[in-house]
């Protein structure tokens, strides 16, 4: 197959040709044999998503492993990381095993299952590490997201105990007795809505002692979905110290503010909340200058009867996979913060680097895989929450304009993904 | 006044004396001395009138009049139609129109459904003996099955032209004229 | 004005209107029932107990001849919200054509009116923590016929509210609408039972009673959750009840003129003493009676009325 006419990473043009799912030339462009031309579209590294809820085993109502890889696809993903708080929990060989084999069973976006830290998410004793990481889902790192694992001691061990396979643990940093009941960002409009609010010391107060740990055991460390102005100075110093921390940030972190959630419609309810205008541009900022080291989606389908209540009963979680890298444009590209090749390093190569996965995130070189995502910067496009390839439609950004499209997706050479309307 | 413009006086301050002087001796004439009555004004102008009309029958009759006023605006059957005024006071003396002559005192009776509305209003506070109505200007075009008993001028008017009936204690004069609905 | 979801919804024009109508229906006292709402029907769906109120709502509604439906459902076990949802498009099938709401989850007025499920009007009874506009209004009117007159605001009034502010739906609906008459508020609680951010709200705080008591034409007390205590958001009832309770040394510090006002129902002995909630200054049993009067000019506004 050969691409024609193609913007490699924002900067020059070229025409590719793939051939087994590799790389085998890269040429002036026009200069090979008219095939698919992708004049005006941008190619990036195929996306990797460290932070994905696929909702099988157990809630499959929600999403599959299928229709998750279907919207990862649709979204330019090449890479998935399963979250374990599925149903039975991801704490064993066993689940893991079962999710890395629906995955290849799909064959859209490589997955990869992310272990939990405790057994059965309970926060008191650590699950099968070991066993994980042996299996063959080869699992690198641990999380018991949608929960913290609030326990220093237990935080310790873990850091301590993967560090025998390389392993990393990602935490989902929310102090539990300081967030008990909460609903949403906790600041004057909480307090006029009269929802109880999640005040951002609960998430900043985990992450300085985590980072302390880190630091004291030498282990490693990754945030889970930061979402404070003080988080991030707190992970700036971290690093500045020399500790092995790494931190992610969501699409809608980047995008979205607290005033959303006005209407009390749960599709803005999301775990951890939108915050302020001031956490927004401290969350840009830090991903501008690699304190948050990447963007991962935490797609977080949900059932229409979690949603369609009273905020206070709703689900906690958003979409993501389908509008991430539309949302990333619009949010740092667009308005030139940040090039797209810096923003190929976020979605792309440094979360592949995180997870340890060797075929994603590569450069585009001859001999490398063909992972790739072609995006048209040009297009601006209407979100409908009920054009989606994911089971679920809990989209915030239902009705708004993003900038930027994805048009096609590759894995190893294979189109996973193409947009009919932009007639490649 | 402004609301006169292009308009035409049918009555001045003395017609309407008059007309008031000549209602109240047919009150006390019908009504056998005027011992058991009670005349409601309906808000803005009618109370006004019934005022009035008191104070002419307490200086014929030299005794006190019951008076009051009866906002009918809840009792409309036309709510959703009209454009809301603002509601007015009702003040019904305790007990005041349990069988007595009740007069209800309006400036001008046009369709009948404000008399219509009072009396609906009327059944809820008691049982009057009986009720009368007493208007300034019939400007006939009746909707209903209602009449005046007494009348202080009637005016034939066509349905694109308007009544209007200016009070001094809230106007600037005692007048009334036809204008057009324009 | 289609729905009644907020105090915060209100401009002054708006509130005094709905003052004056309640003024003018409690002239009509004498009537045994106005016709005004005959052919309507009325919802009362409450999620939460509350005989008190919603008797209120029963009663304005009956006053004016609109039938009333009552739906009471303890709302605790709530799963999902299926039951709200459900709820609404069944009373949507039996046309309802206004929905009063009482639920413990803030915001569910603002969904019941907005979220499709019903064509109807809506009035909150009370969602959560976060509002409940008729008894501000009841409030206001309470405090207007003691000082005003019809047609006034409450300008130069000076009204303090005291107790846990953070969870009280009818503090946040006073606060808001005392101030947009023009009256002065004063919120009065520890550091524990204020809301964040509540230094951008038009009110003064303190953690003093003694010293707000001396300057108030009004004292509006709220009631205290013993629940409370476990969440350590004060050490005990006796603690709360030295430093914030309405006892008669207190009551002697209020000028002559100043009422006593509290939205019921009375921890008596915690947040205010018998003595002070029965005595001739307090106006708790008259602020019952005005709720049925604000009660019925809301509804009669809302389904009679032209927009405000």
């Amino acid at each position: 197959m050969i691409l024609n006419n193609v913007n490699i990473l924002g900067e020059h043009n070229a025409d590719i040709e793939i051939d087994e799912g590799v790389i085998v030339n890269i040429a002036a462009a026009g200069s090979l044999q008219s095939e698919i031309d992708c004049q005006g579209l941008t190619l990036l590294p195929g996306l990797v998503d460290l932070h994905t809820h696929m909702r099988e085993p157990g809630f499959e109502e929600s999403e599959t492993v299928a229709s998750a890889s279907r919207a990862g696809a649709r979204g330019g993903f090449t890479a998935l990381h399963a979250m374990p708080n599925t149903s039975p929990v991801g704490d064993t060989a066993g689940v893991v095993e079962q999710v890395f084999h629906l995955g290849q069973a799909a064959g859209l976006c490589d997955v990869f299952p992310i272990g939990a830290v405790t057994k059965n998410l309970e926060g008191k004793q650590l699950a099968e590490l070991g066993a994980m990481a042996e299996s063959e889902a080869r699992v690198r790192i641990f999380s018991d997201d949608g929960k913290c694992v609030s326990d220093p001691l237990l935080m310790r061990r873990a850091l301590e105990y993967v560090k025998a396979f390389g392993g990393v643990i990602a935490q989902h940093a929310q102090d539990p007795l300081l967030t008990v009941g909460s609903q949403m960002n906790e600041s004057e409009l909480s307090s006029r809505l009269g929802l109880k609010g999640w005040p951002a010391v609960a998430e900043e107060a985990i992450i300085a002692r985590d980072v302390l740990l880190a630091q004291h055991v030498k282990g490693k460390l990754h945030i889970c979905h930061v979402s404070t102005r003080g988080s991030v100075e707190i992970i700036q110093r971290a690093k500045e110290n020399g500790i092995n921390v790494t931190a992610e940030v969501t699409p809608h972190h980047l995008l979205l503010t607290e005033d959303l959630v006005e209407n009390y419609d749960p599709i803005f309810k999301v775990n951890p909340p939108l915050r302020s205008r001031d956490d927004v541009l401290a969350l840009r900022e830090g991903v501008q200058n690699g304190v948050i080291d990447i963007i991962a989606t935490d797609h977080a389908p949900h059932p229409l009867e979690s949603k369609d209540c009273e905020w206070e009963v709703a689900a906690f979680g958003m979409l993501g996979l389908e509008t991430a890298l539309s949302v990333a444009y619009t949010a740092l590209v667009k308005d030139g913060s940040m090039s797209i090749g810096q923003l190929a390093d976020v979605l792309s190569t440094r979360p592949a680097a995180i997870g340890q996965i060797a075929q994603h995130g590569r450069p585009i070189t001859v001999g490398e895989p063909a992972n790739f995502v072609l995006f048209d910067t040009s297009r601006s496009y209407r979100v409908d929450k009920y054009d989606s390839f994911s089971k679920s439609t809990n989209n915030p950004y239902d009705t708004m304009t993003l900038h930027g499209k994805v048009v096609m997706t590759m894995l190893r050479g294979n189109i996973t993904y193409r947009d009919v309307e932009a007639k490649l | 006044m402004s609301d006169t413009k292009g308009a035409r006086l049918v009555l001045d301050a003395s017609d309407i004396t008059r007309a008031l002087t000549r209602i109240s001796y047919e009150i006390i004439e019908r009504s056998k001395g005027a011992s058991d009555i009670v005349l409601l004004g309906i808000p803005t102008r009618g109370a006004y009138l019934a005022q009035r009309l008191a104070q002419s029958l307490e200086k014929i009759q030299n005794q006190t009049i019951v008076v009051g006023t009866l906002d009918i605006t809840l009792f409309r059957d036309d709510l959703r139609r009209q454009p809301i005024r603002p509601l007015m006071r009702t003040d019904i003396p305790d007990g005041s129109i349990e069988n007595a002559l009740v007069i209800l005192v309006d400036d001008v009776f046009f369709s009948g459904r404000t008399i219509r509305a009072a009396l609906d209003a009327l059944n809820e506070f008691g049982r009057p003996r009986a009720v009368q109505l007493a208007v300034l200007i019939d400007r006939g075009h009746r909707e209903l099955p209602i009449r005046a008993d007494y009348v202080g001028k009637n005016l034939p008017t066509s349905l694109d032209e308007k009544v209007i009936v200016h009070l001094s204690e809230v106007d600037d004069e005692d007048s009334v004229y036809i204008g057009s609905v324009s | 004005m289609k729905h009644l979801l907020s105090s915060e919804d209100l401009n002054r024009d708006e509130i005094i209107t709905i003052l004056d109508t309640a003024a003018r229906m409690k002239d009509l006292a004498g009537a045994k029932k106005l016709p005004t709402l005959r052919g309507f029907t009325i919802v009362n769906l409450f999620f939460e107990d509350s005989t008190r109120t919603r008797i209120s709502f029963e009663a304005a509604s009956k006053r004016l001849s609109a039938d009333v439906i009552n739906f009471s459902a303890k709302g605790s076990s709530v799963s999902k919200g299926e039951s709200l949802k459900d709820t609404a498009l069944t009373l949507q099938a039996m046309g309802a054509d206004a929905i009063v709401i009482r639920h413990p989850a803030s915001g569910s007025a603002y969904r019941l009116a907005n979220a499709g499920w019903i064509s109807g009007s809506v009035i909150n009874a009370g969602d959560g923590t976060h509002q409940h506009p008729t008894q501000s209004l009841l409030d206001a009117f309470t405090i207007r016929n003691h000082f005003g007159l019809v047609g006034n605001d409450l300008s130069g009034r000076h009204i303090a509210i005291v107790g846990d502010i953070l969870h009280s739906r009818v503090a946040r609906s006073n606060i808001f609408l005392l101030s947009t008459l023009g009256a002065k508020v004063s919120v009065v609680a520890p550091p524990t039972l204020l809301p964040i951010g509540i230094e951008n709200w038009p009110c003064e705080v303190s953690y003093d009673l003694d010293s707000v008591l001396p300057q108030v034409d009004a004292v509006m007390m709220l009631r205290i959750q013993t629940e409370r205590m476990s969440d350590s958001f004060f050490p005990s009832e006796l603690e709360y009840s030295k430093r914030y309770g309405l006892d008669a040394k207190r009551f002697a510090q209020l000028p002559g003129h100043a009422i006593v006002m509290h939205p019921g129902p009375m921890n008596r002995g915690l947040e205010i003493s018998a003595t002070v909630a029965d005595c001739e200054r307090s106006v708790i049993v008259e602020q019952v009676a005005n709720g049925v009067l604000i009660r019925m000019a809301v509804l009669f506004h809302i389904l009679a009325g032209e927009s405000l």
